[in-house]
């Protein structure tokens, strides 16, 4: 049967038509325009009703967006971003290093440390932070169990606003900083520091020039999430009275009544914030993508300039045919 | 010197009832192999390695090895149960055997990556990663252990390169931050030894973007770069593909004939043919047997090493 059966369709089969001549023409897809138009007019609709209803009131949000008070507020949200950040990353390295290490005490502390601050709400570190004067008068530096004491002050002068401010946001930040950090080192393949302590690389320059490096990929992307939500996780502070910026932007609108507007300029320089940290993220992850990548992906300038050379210098010389 | 004939004496004792009589006789060849070459040096090394204070090596004796009854255990396992083995300066010796046989662990001993259990490594003289003091053997620092290292070039199965860093930077990393080196000199040094493997127009390429072989010879660069007395190779063309094992191998064998000390474990039956010295059958934790490739290719006396060979050789590959 089946050897029959190819002689036949062969006679049977008419000769196959020359379609060289055709013109290809791709298919269509309607339903992929109606999508398009739907949320075009949605954009569209939202856009103009930003710009036309009055009671977004731009004009008050023009006139409050760079008000000496409230730059004066967004530079103390800034302060308490980096400080905050910078000083919860470098005890949250610590911390993963602990987590890490092969003495069961410090495992245990930082453990138990990221367990804490990870399971109380932040609001409530805060205030603890701020009422310790409540709970402990003084604060001493001096020989436990003895009576010798090098600094003794009030909790209450110690514990400024700021500082309770500083303190819960970096120890809450240290907690989940510590996590993402050991999950970065935790990437990096174990050959690597075999290899190192093998060329006999002493163990600090094992983790900082060799394991670090390369777990920064993985750190970066959730380190920049964890700064993000820091800067508007600032507005927190609020609880303490602390003029930063949504504080100060609280402040005018219940003076002025003008809640929405003010309301608007702290969501507005919040985007900007983020927007030129996003910028940072790119350049920062870029330049630790070497060696990680085959070819490093065109940065949005080298593709612009690339664009420019390409199709402007080319598409004279397609004219000219 | 007494405290380790005893020491000897004690755990041959409880090796005796575990091992099969077949075992033991090729122990004892083994223990006679390498003696008939350098008869003198390997007491020697054992008696330098009981004064400990003598670990000064002569120019001729550079990257000679010994290993006098080591044992390792994972957990249950035994991995080694007590194998000795004389390496001598300059030659090559190349460890065959089936996984799981004890090949890596025992290369890894060399350099104090993997600890021993019992027994003891010398090398020149010097016991690595222990010191003498008193009738014990103390590990030492980390800092003591990292220097000696620094004597022994190691290259992985996997390469182990770093990633992040290109070739060259690969090359003079050690000898910047381990041995101090000034960057200029390392560079000049580094790029000598990616020429000699072949890859200098390379230097500037991140591992990824280079072949396997590539790779592998960047690593061996990188292991020659602390100028080590020994270079151990943990089965370096396992994870290349066929076409691109021969390109490791030839920069093997030129270093071969360099007078470093080669110590390889490898399954190309055909390359340790060619360019081993000696060849060591390695099963189950013990050395089976050793001798000249002819010897162990040719004529085994084992009739271990006879069935492992019938199995790993090819019938068209004609000895």
């Amino acid at each position: 049967m089946s050897a029959i059966a190819p002689p036949a369709t062969a006679e049977t089969a008419p000769p196959t038509p020359d379609y060289s001549e055709y013109k290809l023409v791709p298919a269509k897809h309607p339903w992929r325009w109606v999508g398009t138009v739907v949320v075009a007019a949605g954009v569209a609709a939202i856009a103009w009703s930003l710009a036309t209803n009055p009671r977004w009131e731009w004009g008050v949000v023009a006139e409050w967006f760079t008000a000496q008070s409230v730059v004066k507020g967004l530079v103390e949200t800034l302060k308490l971003t980096a400080i905050s950040g910078v000083l919860g990353f470098a005890l949250g390295f610590v911390l993963a290093l602990m987590r890490l290490s092969a003495s069961p005490l410090l495992v245990s502390v930082s453990w138990t440390f990221s367990w804490i601050f990870r399971s109380t709400p932040l609001l409530v570190q805060l205030l603890l932070w701020y009422n310790l004067g409540y709970l402990y008068e003084k604060i001493s530096l001096g020989i436990p169990f003895t009576d010798v004491r090098f600094f003794e002050a009030q909790t209450t002068t110690l514990i400024s606003q700021f500082a309770a401010a500083v303190l819960g946001l970096t120890l809450n930040q240290a907690a989940y900083s510590a996590e993402i950090i050991r999950g970065g080192i935790l990437s990096v393949d174990q050959g690597q520091l075999e290899a190192a302590s093998a060329l006999g690389i002493p163990a600090w320059k094992r983790s900082t020039r060799i394991v670090l490096p390369q777990a920064m990929r993985a750190i970066l992307p959730n380190a920049f999430n964890e700064i993000i939500g820091l800067v508007k996780g600032t507005s927190i502070v609020y609880v303490l009275a602390y003029s930063e910026l949504f504080y100060t932007v609280q402040v005018i609108y219940n003076r002025t009544q003008q809640v929405l507007p003010l309301l608007l300029v702290a969501t507005l320089w919040y985007v900007v914030i983020t927007s030129v940290l996003s910028v940072f993220q790119y350049y920062i992850e870029r330049h630790f993508s070497k060696g990680a990548l085959r070819t490093l992906p065109l940065t949005p300038l080298q593709r612009a300039r690339k664009f420019f050379t390409t199709h402007v210098a080319v598409s004279p010389t397609k004219d000219n045919r | 010197m007494s405290i380790i004939a005893a020491r000897k004496e004690g755990t041959a004792g409880k090796e005796g009832t575990a091992r099969k009589e077949g075992t033991t006789t090729a122990a004892q060849a083994v223990a006679e192999g390498p003696a008939h070459d350098s008869n003198g040096a390997v007491s020697a090394g054992a008696e330098s390695a009981g004064a400990a204070s003598a670990g000064a090596a002569s120019a001729a004796t550079r990257g000679q090895v010994h290993i006098s009854n080591v044992r390792k255990s994972f957990g249950a396992t035994e991995v080694l149960k007590g194998v000795s083995l004389s390496v001598p300066p300059g030659g090559v010796t190349v460890i065959v055997g089936p996984s799981g046989s004890g090949k890596s662990t025992l290369l890894r001993t060399i350099n104090h990556l993997e600890k021993v259990d019992g027994g003891y490594i010398t090398i020149d003289g010097e016991l690595v990663g222990y010191q003498v003091r008193g009738h014990k053997l103390h590990e030492l620092r980390e800092k003591d252990i990292l220097k000696q290292r620094t004597h022994i070039g190691m290259v992985f199965q996997n390469f182990n390169l770093f990633p992040h860093l290109t070739a060259l930077e690969n090359v003079i990393e050690a000898p910047i931050v381990a041995q101090k080196r000034s960057k200029a000199e390392a560079r000049k040094r580094g790029l000598e030894l990616l020429d000699r493997v072949g890859l200098k127009d390379r230097a500037n390429a991140y591992p990824r973007q280079l072949s396997g072989g590539q790779q592998q010879r960047v690593a061996i660069a990188r292991a020659l770069a602390l100028d080590p007395k020994i270079l151990l190779f943990d089965e370096p063309t396992s994870a290349l593909d066929p076409e691109l094992v021969n390109e490791v191998l030839d920069v093997i064998r030129e270093l071969a004939k360099s007078g470093t000390t080669l110590i390889v474990v490898t399954h190309e039956m055909g390359f340790a043919r060619d360019v081993a010295d000696t060849v060591v059958f390695m099963d189950d934790g013990l050395i089976v047997e050793s001798g000249t490739p002819q010897e162990i290719f040719a004529n085994p006396r084992e009739e271990r090493t006879r069935s492992f060979f019938s199995k790993v050789i090819e019938p068209a590959f004609n000895i």
